[in-house]
């Protein structure tokens, strides 16, 4: 099972990460490397695109809360895209939809 | 309960994906019951064998992770037992609220919680070296289970005999 993540430098000073495919305890381990990467290269302003993901569970919770944790401290931020109910519904029951700033579309997180 | 489906799963993260996909394509097929309810379990059970496989990992033990489904006229079940040493599911520790600055220092723990909000029942047995996750989805057969079927199913079974 392969975890898509393409970059996306065009929409400057955002970073948009699009993820394609299936987050779990097997895959999160390639988005958290990627997200680390990013922001060690001085990224500060990611996007994270969800709306390829099929799956999600709390392992990808956990490495997004971690990735914003990692960027805030760095006075960045890090945003979600998702308009799937499925996937929204895994922040919604664990309430991180108060934490993440979670946008309709590409256009939209990185319209300010 | 009969038991329709038992999984002895090696307890290794890429396995998941593959106990996800047989647990919900199951219930799709021979279950009356919602595509959103079946994305809850498909997730619940997800959670489950995160813990199980990762219990197993601390532990360093090489013994499988058990999967096992069961069907009555109006539920559903799935079984995951481990062998990772237990825990008490009553002692976790509480995250702060989201609202907390310091919510964002926990990572981890949002799959228990998970699973109990998201199947019809759960329950947390401890065994003499590990944990039964028992979680239950309400509704009955579908009206032609069976036909449905999938061909992931078939070839499971097939694979059992």
């Amino acid at each position: 099972m392969e975890l898509g993540l393409e970059v996306d430098d065009s929409r400057s000073p955002y970073t948009v990460l699009a993820v394609k495919g299936e987050v779990d305890v097997y895959t999160a381990p390639r988005l958290r490397e990627k997200l680390v990467e990013l922001a060690s290269q001085g990224r500060n302003q990611i996007i994270v695109d969800l709306e390829g993901v099929e799956f999600l569970d709390s392992t990808g919770l956990g490495v997004l809360v971690g990735g914003l944790k990692r960027l805030r401290s760095n006075d960045g931020d890090l945003g979600l895209v998702c308009t799937q109910a499925r996937i929204l519904k895994v922040f919604e029951i664990t309430g991180l939809t108060k934490v993440f700033t979670i946008s309709g579309s590409v256009d939209e997180a990185t319209a300010s | 309960m009969i038991v329709a489906l038992e999984l002895a799963v090696p307890a290794s993260p890429e396995y998941i994906a593959i106990v996800r996909l047989v647990v919900s394509s199951l219930a799709s097929g021979r279950r009356n019951l919602a595509d959103q309810r079946i994305d809850d379990l498909k997730l619940a059970v997800s959670e489950a064998c995160t813990n199980a496989i990762e219990a197993h990992g601390r532990r360093g033990t090489d013994e499988p992770v058990t999967v096992r489904v069961l069907e009555a006229d109006e539920r559903m079940e799935v079984e995951i037992v481990d062998h990772g040493g237990g825990f008490d599911p009553d002692r976790l520790p509480l995250h702060p609220p989201v609202t907390d600055p310091s919510r964002l220092d926990f990572e981890r723990g949002l799959g228990i919680p998970l699973i109990r909000t998201l199947v019809d029942l759960a329950r947390f047995e401890r065994l003499a070296d590990g944990t039964k996750v028992r979680m239950v989805v309400f509704g009955g057969p579908a009206d032609d289970a069976g036909d449905q079927t999938s061909e992931i199913i078939r070839a499971v079974l097939a694979d059992g005999e």
